[in-house]
């Protein structure tokens, strides 16, 4: 019921193949791969679509796609970098970029022939747009309608403070919090929505009212001349994950306009938190509907012979999946996997083989577009990859696991796409893709409150997999930040400690 | 439904802050590069940007990441090998088989040594020349010597026949005749009207209409005597002359080639000569390079020679100055072109020749040179030349001389040349 009605060898007028686009051209097409959008029932945001040009791409590139932002030397060495890379021919320029803003706004190049721009809109202004709009993480964790009037806002609040403090003091704290940006999130706590008003209007008040808290905090008068008990009192009082709120909230000498900084880079964080974390269900999702809405419309006839041959050549291109020991291989491809995925999702729904039946009871046979949908709306790469990566799938890829021990002279495979392996490859994959199992696991320990109000952040290796020295320089930065010694463990597995870091005060 | 916005006429130079913050905090590094670079140029190569290296290390961005060890779990697709339990051996380098930590991959940039970037001729030219003023520039702003430029400037009623201007005197032409005519066909528009209106009237008025007829054709007649065009219109365009600083400049590079003169001496020299060029090219329009070499005779010669062509033989310094003033003389009118000199020298003179040479740089050629420079490249004493300078840099505030030992004082050096220039002058 799902599968829409084909009606092949109708004479109708067939939209033009350009290959150059023009506006009226690129509305035509707009509009057919709405229409087909709204019959697989996608639910998008309103569309903006901007043309611009290859240097315009690279401005956005180089500000992390976003439309506006702060400005910031690390912008400028991306773009530098982004620059030369294309102006030497090294990389090519992604065909589009899409924000998760209300309207959603999606970038178009210019040079894009009319079926590549086809292609970027059944992509990204139907495919991610409506992927923003539906998955429970971007609807619990961002704000779409209000992110464009935080930026403007940030903005703002970052130029007039280098106005007022010096470019200099300003990036010194910028550089402190983008060295702790990924732990600037909450990862738990359902952080509350932003708006450019409210925050201009709590703005005043928020910083009077955190000063006065921290010099509360500090206030180190004895209450009484007998000698207090002392009590091993930790504060926090449980460790914190968000290193970044931590120290907005809590570092002793910041000034105001310091915390306000602080909270820009960690809210920036939180947004693009979900994107982390669904980059294979994203773009698996982006991809599949663009190949199912341009599939459709060439069934209908409205699209020509060379538009769908043009189409499927640069489809191909991009859910190609290299073996692990080509030279083009680098890791797994999130476009490969999330297609592969959401096609076998459909795979199983409408021809489903026993094995479906014994290994995915709740999907096979079930009716494919409300499973798809389903799939997209409450899962993260990780619970998906775990939930629906089948049996077919593994073998398809010729997925193998190892397990490389350092301590060990060989790798040892682990498991191979066999009866046994199917599970622990799934495991596996799934933890892969687990944002804990990637960052390294290091959280606010405890402040000597009563002492020399020292920081020690704690990190818990997992399979004792050490830091990389660039702790050293991120140790400095925190030290920047905290305004007093700072100091980084590492809890062993048998439960011992080791200072891996720290930074002392200078003298004054 | 979506909305389309055509973004392409949209500033493109959106990054360009977050480029000069690049370039703002990468300051010190990008200079020590820019000074590499400068030995590898020709003199006279200003056109072009410059490649820049710096370490990777110093522009990377820390984060926490995980190192290499420990135990890591991956999968890989495209099996095709492997079995269950196998043991590999750790690949190499890390790419293809895995076993490197993702974080090497997350942090970007690692494993490039050198952060590389292009810098515009502009960019390049204002970080070599960050806060240097032009030798000399305040205290000769007077005396500079003047050139004209004709301009346009409005129009005039006289002129020559080239420069009239014809849709000027023709918008002239037509105001006259509306200005002229206008009364008069309004009035011959309103007697046409009054003889209609004795026409239409059933009583005959031939008389009336006779003498308003008459009336028309005198008006008339008065309206095709306007001329269709009148010396009164025309407009010429009128041209203005206004002073211009001289934009023209010739630079000098006077270096002894004598046997004590060695590659090396001289290539810290070519160094300084193209600090020099550049350095004025920023100032002037037209730049000429004059290359004299001497070791006990002087010559002329082009760039290729002066830098490497071996000599031998004493060492006369005046023969150079003495070649410099006749090529000023024959060729650079002094009220025209501003000149520089540079002389590089490694010190060594004849030494009955150095008083000779005070006597005719200051006495000859210190007053038609915007700026003199000396520089004597050595390890060793000074000579008897760099006294004889000393006296002539007491004495003269455009006249400049420094020591410089090894290829890392050029640029300090240079700089202290041009640096100290406003406060000599104004203390003088």
């Amino acid at each position: 019921m799902g599968t829409p009605n084909v009606k092949p060898d109708r004479p109708k007028a067939m939209l033009s193949d350009g290959p150059d686009w023009t506006f009226s051209l690129l509305t035509q097409y707009e509009d057919e791969i709405d229409r087909v959008a709204k019959i697989y029932k996608l639910d998008t945001y309103p569309n903006q679509i901007e043309i611009i040009t290859a240097e315009q791409m690279m401005d956005a590139y180089a500000s992390i796609g976003m439309p506006i932002n702060y400005s910031h030397w690390s912008f400028g060495k991306k773009f530098i970098s982004t620059e030369q890379g294309y102006r030497r021919g090294q990389m090519g320029l992604a065909y589009e970029i899409v924000i998760n803003s209300e309207p959603c706004i999606s970038y178009l190049m210019e040079e894009n022939t009319i079926t590549m721009q086809a292609l970027v809109i059944a992509h990204a202004c139907y495919g991610h747009n409506s992927f923003f709009k539906g998955n429970y993480l971007f609807q619990t964790w961002t704000d779409a309608s209000s992110i464009i009037d935080y930026l403007v806002f940030a903005k703002k609040f970052v130029s007039d403070c280098e106005e007022k403090h010096g470019v200099d003091e300003v990036e010194k704290i910028m550089d402190s919090c983008h060295a702790l940006m990924n732990y600037g999130v909450d990862r738990y706590k359902r952080p509350s929505k932003i708006s450019m008003v409210e925050e201009q209007a709590r703005l005043a008040d928020r910083a009077e009212y955190l000063q006065s808290q921290v010099n509360d905090l500090w206030r180190t008068l004895p209450q009484s001349n007998t000698v207090p008990e002392i009590k091993e009192v930790r504060f926090p009082s449980e460790p914190q994950e968000n290193i970044l709120y931590f120290i907005e909230k809590k570092a002793p000498l910041l000034e105001p306009w310091q915390r306000e900084l602080v909270r820009i880079v960690r809210k920036i964080s939180q947004y693009f938190y979900p994107q982390k974390q669904t980059q294979v269900m994203n773009e698996g999702w982006a991809c599949f509907w663009h190949y199912h809405i341009l599939n459709h419309l060439y069934d209908e006839g409205k699209v020509t012979d060379s538009f769908i041959m043009e189409f499927l050549h640069s489809h191909t291109a991009v859910v190609a999946q290299p073996d692990y020991n080509s030279p083009y291989y680098s890791g797994i491809n999130p476009y490969a996997l999330g297609f592969a995925m959401f096609m076998d999702i459909k795979r199983m729904c409408t021809d489903p083989t026993p094995e479906d039946y014994q290994e995915m009871p709740d999907i096979a046979g079930k009716d494919w577009l409300e499973t798809v949908h389903f799939a997209m709306q409450n899962f993260k790469d990780e619970s998906f990859i775990s939930q629906f990566l089948s049996p077919k799938l593994i073998r398809d890829f010729k997925f193998f696991a190892i397990n490389d021990d350092m301590k060990q002279d060989f790798i040892e495979i682990s498991a191979i796409h066999n009866e046994q392996g199917y599970r622990l490859i799934r495991e596996k994959l799934s933890a892969q893709y687990n944002l804990s199992n990637l960052e390294p696991n290091i959280q606010v320990y405890n402040v000597d409150v009563r002492g020399d109000r020292s920081l020690t952040l704690r990190y818990i290796p997992q399979n004792g997999i050490p830091l990389a020295k660039s702790q050293h320089q991120v140790m400095k930065h925190l030290h920047r930040l905290w305004g007093f010694d700072v100091k980084l463990e590492q809890k062993n597995e048998d439960g011992s400690l080791t200072t891996l870091a720290r930074c002392h005060s200078g003298i004054g | 439904m979506a909305h389309f916005i055509d973004r392409r006429l949209n500033s493109k130079g959106k990054s360009t802050v977050n480029r000069q913050r690049f370039l703002r905090r990468y300051k010190n590094q990008i200079k020590r590069s820019i000074a590499d670079a400068v030995g590898q140029r020709s003199v006279t190569d200003v056109d072009s940007g410059e490649s820049i290296s710096i370490p990777t290390r110093d522009v990377s961005e820390p984060v926490f990441h995980t190192g290499k060890g420990g135990k890591r779990e991956q999968v890989h697709p495209g099996n095709d090998q492997f079995a269950p339990g196998d043991s590999v051996e750790r690949p190499l380098g890390g790419e293809g088989g895995g076993g490197t930590g993702d974080g090497d991959a997350s942090d970007s940039g690692e494993g490039q040594d050198e952060f590389s970037f292009q810098i515009s001729k502009d960019e390049y030219l204002d970080l070599l020349f960050e806060d240097l003023a032009l030798p000399n520039l305040r205290k000769t702003q007077q005396k500079q010597m003047i050139q004209y430029e004709t301009f346009r400037s409005g129009y005039q009623t006289d002129g020559v026949p080239s420069n009239l201007d014809i849709v000027r005197s023709l918008k002239g032409s037509v105001a006259r005749r509306i200005a002229l005519t206008s009364g008069k066909k309004r009035e011959v528009k309103r007697l046409k009207m009054e003889i209609q209106a004795f026409l239409d009237d059933p009583h005959e008025h031939p008389i009336e209409i006779a003498a308003l007829e008459k009336r028309i054709a005198e008006l008339e007649g008065k309206i095709k005597r306007v001329p269709f065009i009148d010396s009164f219109d025309l407009r010429f365009k009128n041209y203005d002359k206004r002073a211009i600083p001289t934009s023209k400049a010739v630079m000098f590079c006077l270096m002894d080639v004598s046997g004590s003169m060695d590659q090396a001496t001289k290539d810290i020299a070519k160094r300084f000569y193209i600090l020099l060029y550049l350095f004025l090219t920023r100032n002037y329009k037209d730049v000429e390079v004059v290359y004299i070499r001497h070791h006990t005779q002087a010559k002329e010669v082009d760039e290729q020679e002066f830098f490497y062509s071996q000599e031998t033989g004493g060492t006369i310094v005046s023969s150079a100055l003495k070649l410099m003033l006749e090529i000023v003389q024959n060729r650079y009118d002094a009220g025209e072109w501003n000149v520089y000199a540079a002389q590089a020298s490694d010190g060594d003179n004849w030494a009955d020749d150095s008083p000779s040479c005070r006597q005719i740089l200051t006495d000859k050629i210190l007053p038609l040179t915007r700026y003199y420079s000396y520089i004597e490249i050595t390890q060793r004493q000074h000579q008897s030349l760099w006294r004889e300078y000393e006296t002539i840099a007491s004495n003269c505030d455009n006249f400049a001389m420094k020591h410089i030992q090894s290829a890392e004082d050029i640029f300090p050096t240079f700089r202290e040349l041009f640096k100290s220039q406003h406060t000599t002058a104004d203390g003088a």
